[in-house]
């Protein structure tokens, strides 16, 4: 399982926002991208989504017997949770968990698993969009778990959470890596895993990017 | 596949969802023509099937602009876009049960309108049968505009000028078919099967346009 990225460069309006980005992650690799505000981290992830179009370079995802767009093999949770607040959470999720399916090399958990791990068991029958910034931020991640992706891409995956719900993140990041999954994440906080490699976006610029360090 | 029916169908009918604005629209814009016109019962029987086609379409156009919008907002379209079902198939899924929760409650609702209308059992009859046929070209080419415009905030005016003008054939062959049915000379069946050929032709073309328009609308 490898996801790689070659000389990726993204325009937003008439500038080149970043260029010739390339990295390489295998199973239980974890790739970090820091930087100020508007410097590229969300468009990057886009691009590697498949959801922006790439100015120049490619993204490819190599898996056993598995197709080549690496979108498929992706989760992404963006700014917003992807979640109809008129629905329930448990019919939001078992709305994902069959509409995204699971791919060949793993199964998702059970909606009230899910929602047990993300420390929200016997909400589930609430609407959605009763639940507070934080309890909905968890129910969107619970999402990941229902179906099973080997490669997350999450932005800013911490925003509106507390310190505990931090730690759950942080725990179940953690075993999706051990399990042999990948990720790629834009944060601000640290997410406090250990050889997690970085990437430092730097914005409008007219030098190439760093490449990783 | 049937997820997303059964997922849609549910967020029309729940708050907001907007499913009975359309009929409540249609009944206000037909309820109110014979108060306009005036209580001649030959004029309004005459002018009936093409006052009922009228307010179909316009209502039919009323909700289309959220049929993407409301995805988009929420961040679904996105995870939509990344599956490896192919976009077209979940196009028409989403057309298909728009059309039920808006355009099947006008068919259900037209002959209730048509009687305002005076109009023959015959007409009432054939304007609903016009209508079930033909209000599904709405819905197609309607996903078109309605893809366009995702990203306007306040597309839902553009969306039905962009669409009325591709609207216009399945509106004058759906009145001239239920003209047909109360009129002797003129037959039934070839402004029918136009119509019904037009709905199947949009039924392939509109998922494939809307499909491409999604694709390329990112942001």
């Amino acid at each position: 399982m490898r996801l790689k990225a070659e000389g990726l460069a993204a325009r937003r309006g008439e500038d080149l926002l970043f260029s010739d980005i390339s990295f390489d992650l295998g199973g239980g690799d974890a790739l970090i991208l820091t930087g100020h505000n508007g410097s590229g981290k969300s468009t990057l992830l886009r691009v590697v989504a498949g959801l922006l179009p790439a100015e120049a370079g490619r993204v490819t995802w190599s898996g056993p017997g598995e197709s080549s767009r690496a979108s498929e093999a992706c989760h992404y949770l963006g700014h917003r949770n992807a979640m109809k607040p008129e629905m329930t959470v448990s019919e939001n999720l078992s709305f994902w968990k069959t509409f995204l399916g699971d791919t060949a090399r793993g199964r998702g958990v059970s909606i009230a698993e899910a929602t047990e791990l993300v420390g929200l068991g016997g909400i589930a029958h609430l609407p959605f969009g009763y639940l507070s910034a934080g309890q909905q931020r968890r129910m969107a991640f619970a999402k990941l778990l229902v179906a099973y992706r080997p490669v997350w891409i999450l932005d800013e995956p911490m925003a509106a959470l507390d310190a505990r719900a931090e730690e759950t993140f942080t725990d179940l990041i953690q075993r999706h890596l051990q399990a042999g999954g990948l990720l790629l994440a834009a944060t601000h906080q640290p997410l406090g895993l250990d050889n997690a490699q970085e990437l430092r976006m730097k914005g409008f610029s007219a030098f190439p990017q760093d490449a990783l360090q | 596949m049937m997820t997303l029916l059964v997922r849609d169908l549910k967020l029309s009918v729940r708050a907001g969802g907007g499913a009975l604005i359309g009929v409540l629209f249609f009944m206000t814009v037909v309820a109110v023509i014979p108060f306009g016109v005036g209580p001649d019962l030959n004029l309004l029987s005459r002018i009936g099937p093409a006052i009922v086609w009228i307010g179909a379409l316009l209502s039919a156009l009323l909700g289309l602009d959220r049929l993407f919008q409301t995805e988009r907002e929420d961040g679904s379209l996105d995870l939509i876009l990344m599956q490896e079902h192919p976009l077209v198939l979940t196009v028409l899924v989403k057309c298909l049960a728009h059309w039920i929760a808006n355009c099947l409650p006008l068919v259900i609702a037209s002959p209730l309108l048509g009687l305002f209308m005076n109009m023959s059992e015959v007409a009432i009859g054939a304007v609903a049968l016009t209508l079930l046929v033909g209000s599904p070209a709405l819905t197609f080419i309607g996903a078109v505009g309605a893809a366009v415009a995702v990203a306007l905030p306040r597309g839902g005016l553009l969306v039905s000028i962009l669409v009325l003008p591709l609207a216009i054939p399945v509106l004058i062959f759906g009145v001239s078919a239920s003209y047909a049915a109360v009129e002797d000379p003129a037959p039934f069946m070839p402004p029918f099967l136009i119509l019904s050929a037009i709905t199947l032709f949009f039924a392939v073309l509109g998922p494939l346009g809307a499909a491409l328009a999604l694709r390329n609308g990112g942001d």
